[in-house]
């Protein structure tokens, strides 16, 4: 089981108020965990990454184990901690604005 | 009894305002999708209980919401608003070259006829359709193709397609308002479009006849003569009684004719109202006075209504999405200022109060006229 913490907005979106479960992946990588998130949770396609080049939004940023991996390459396996549920994926809305 | 439902947009969030056919008692329901940028909601002509709202932040872009309840309960639809083909290039404000970049939906539409097509007009500025409830949307590319495409440019809220009008008697024929490209007219149910700007003075353009970069702020027409439009420009208030073959200035008295909003009586085609705004560098009314003028001539001759608003200290605005028409008889009037105050007149604009005074800043005002 991997848990994903998402920002209020996109909590209140899908309907969640805590993280949101996916299953388990054998490697799961940035890019993994957001394809079965958008998989699971279609109103999140375009809010988190934008369609069609699937780029990060601007204002988004990733963080596990209390590390900012949002330049991380996609593909890049997560922490090991991610990967068991230990340890949670956060997508946070970056503080911009004042 | 009849009753009227108020779709407000605001700066954080959604709220619906029903009152029945007095308009005297209100019932206030929000904030919906509180913290989000609502931009616009608009009910469906065909089946009033089908809303749509355009609902975005900065941080996770667009989403559409739609509501086949009247309002009680919101399911999200499409969001993804892909441009026809490769987009090309429009002018920036420097004068450069700048690639159309998908921001937001400014203004919903639904069709007159089918309760299932809606349109949506985005920022950059291009006219989206949807056949299918929201559910996926289609560009009406033959709109941003046009051959002056490149030379838009966007006014200072963006290149935003902000006004939609569909012919009553005739849907092959709709006019859509960009700022700052102007106004453009379909007659083929938006295959090809033509700028309609001739008359159109904008004091910024070397070229007084030119064809596109006229920053128009919203136009409207009574349905039951849609070939009669009125327009408020950046500056000057316009009419055209032909389709918008041609314009030329009603701004009349009017203490200024800069403004945002504009809308015409629902039953009185010659009644028209504004709000007029000090400048283009001040976005507040003249003197402190918050003043909707009223013309019940089709222009030129204009009158302040001033009871119930603010007569000094007032300096808030009213944006071009912002001012709406019931149905009823005698006819309501609303609009919602960028204080958070939504002001109703059950009588043509006699007289007004205040529904709510402290929303977040108001973006847009729909009124539905109830069975």
């Amino acid at each position: 089981m991997i848990r994903v913490v998402l920002p209020q907005h996109l909590r209140t979106l899908v309907g969640v108020d805590g993280a949101v479960t996916l299953d388990a992946q054998e490697r799961p990588t940035q890019r993994t965990v957001l394809d079965a998130l958008e998989a699971s949770y279609p109103v999140l396609r375009g809010t988190i990454r934008d369609h069609g080049t699937a780029e990060r939004r601007a204002f988004i940023r990733f963080f596990a184990c209390g590390r900012d991996i949002t330049l991380d390459p996609a593909d890049d396996p997560l922490p090991e901690e991610v990967a068991s549920g230990a340890e949670p994926f956060r997508v946070v809305g970056a503080m911009a604005g004042g | 009894m009849s009753g009227v439902r108020l779709l407000v947009g605001t700066r954080k969030g959604a709220f619906v305002l029903t009152s029945d056919g007095t308009r005297d008692d209100w019932n206030v329901e929000g904030p919906l999708f509180a913290g989000w940028e609502i931009y616009h909601l608009n009910g469906s002509p065909v089946d009033q209980d089908r809303l749509y709202a355009s609902q975005s932040t900065g941080w996770h872009g667009q989403v559409v919401q739609r509501s086949d309840d009247g309002g009680k309960t919101w399911e999200p639809v499409g969001n993804e608003f892909a441009y026809d083909g490769i987009p090309g290039t429009h002018q920036w404000y420097d004068g450069t070259q700048h690639p159309w970049e998908f921001a937001r939906v400014w203004h919903l539409e639904p069709s007159l006829t089918d309760r299932d097509t809606v349109f949506a007009g985005v920022e950059d500025a291009a006219l989206f359709r949807s056949v299918d409830a929201g559910r996926t949307w289609q560009e009406l590319s033959g709109l941003r193709d046009h051959r002056t495409g490149d030379q838009w440019q966007p006014g200072a809220g963006g290149l935003c397609l902000h006004t939609i009008l569909i012919h009553p008697d005739d849907s092959a024929r709709m006019f859509v308002a960009i700022s700052a490209a102007g106004a453009f007219r379909t007659d083929d149910g938006g295959e090809t479009w033509r700028p309609i700007n001739r008359g159109l003075r904008s004091g910024e353009l070397p070229d007084e006849d030119k064809e596109v970069g006229h920053c128009v702020h919203r136009i409207a027409m009574n349905p039951s003569r849609p070939d009669v439009l009125f327009m408020q420009k950046h500056w000057d208030v316009m009419r055209s009684d032909d389709g918008g073959e041609s314009w030329h200035e009603v701004s009349g008295n009017l203490p200024s004719d800069f403004g945002f909003p504009i809308a015409v009586h629902a039953r009185e085609p010659d009644t028209v109202y504004v709000v007029p705004i000090k400048s283009d560098s001040e976005h507040v009314p003249p003197e402190g006075k918050l003043r909707v003028y009223r013309s019940r001539t089709g222009g030129n001759e204009w009158e302040p209504l001033t009871d119930g608003l603010p007569q000094s200290h007032c300096y808030v605005n009213v944006l071009r999405d912002a001012m709406a028409v019931d149905g009823l008889d005698p006819g309501g009037v609303y609009f919602g200022t960028t204080g958070g105050q939504i002001y109703a007149s059950p009588d043509g604009g006699d007289r007004w109060t205040a529904i709510v005074r402290d929303l977040p800043a108001v973006l847009s005002v729909e009124a539905q006229t109830l069975p």
